[in-house]
């Protein structure tokens, strides 16, 4: 059997490369789908010590999981949406409205 | 090496990959589709480790209504490519540097310190089966469950109020 600590490691992985997503990228869908990758991440953990450790509540943990993040991709993206109505742009460096 | 390592690395560079793709790739239809690849390669990796269940809600969820939701607005909005603007110059390599720190550190605690090292015991009988699943749920964890649907209603509420034209305007 693999060890667990290996599929830590990947989820350890997928999680930074998520984190220089957000951090890299200039379009709005893109950092989105990063965060999603993250908490993709985060589910292939909590799965990994859900069978370490032979207790179900990291699954259903994951489901709830994933229920949060249709329920922000929904909003999210109606936001994006929104947002490109006004600006007819989604460029995140344009998005300084607030700024003094 | 067994078989289950041999498939363990393989799906493991498939999944680093296709991140990696998502990332990279200019146009954000390529950026989706790579996703939609990874996803599907974690999928995998849930029924090895015994989740059938959230394998398939994986795809279905996932793979399925999130991606085709964020393919509709690339295509609705037409912002396929957007040109390089020259903000912040110095961002892109700092960031670089910080991600591979991040996951340095992460592997390092793991595989230094053995902070959670151990073989996968082998699983008892029906370990992770929709039937287990559906009972821990409506056992333990029925009020999570029914607030969920109210998060989902208020989302959805949400997504319809925010993309409504006003009245008159516009």
């Amino acid at each position: 059997m693999v060890p667990v600590t290996y599929y830590v490691a990947l989820s350890a992985i997928l999680f930074s490369i998520g984190a220089l997503g957000v951090l890299v990228r200039r379009n709005p869908l893109i950092i989105f789908m990063s965060v999603e990758l993250m908490l993709n991440a985060a589910n292939l953990a909590f799965v990994a010590f859900t069978r370490f450790y032979q207790t179900l509540n990291g699954q259903i943990f994951v489901f709830f999981v994933m229920t949060v993040s249709a329920a922000e991709v929904a909003v999210g993206l109606a936001l994006i949406v929104t947002i490109f109505r006004t600006k007819h742009s989604i460029n995140i460096d344009e998005m300084n409205g607030l700024k003094g | 090496m067994t078989v289950d390592l041999l498939l363990f690395f393989i799906l493991a560079l498939t999944a680093i990959a296709t991140a990696l793709g998502m990332l990279m790739s200019r146009s954000a239809i390529y950026s989706a589709l790579f996703l939609v690849l990874n996803f599907g390669t974690v999928a995998v990796f849930y029924i090895l480790l015994n989740a059938p269940f959230i394998a398939l809600s994986q795809v279905s969820v996932y793979a399925g209504a999130i991606m085709v939701l964020f393919l509709f607005v690339i295509m609705l909005l037409g912002t396929e490519v957007l040109p390089d603007t020259k903000a912040l110059p110095w961002q892109r390599p700092l960031a670089v540097i910080l991600a591979v720190m991040l996951a340095g550190e992460a592997i390092y605690l793991l595989f230094i310190r053995k902070a959670a090292g151990g073989q996968i015991p082998a699983p008892v009988e029906s370990f992770g089966s929709p039937q287990a699943v559906g009972l821990e749920l409506f056992k333990h964890y029925l009020l999570p469950f029914e607030v969920t649907s109210v998060l989902l209603l208020i989302a959805m509420v949400g997504a319809i109020v925010l993309t409504k034209k006003e009245k008159g305007g516009q």
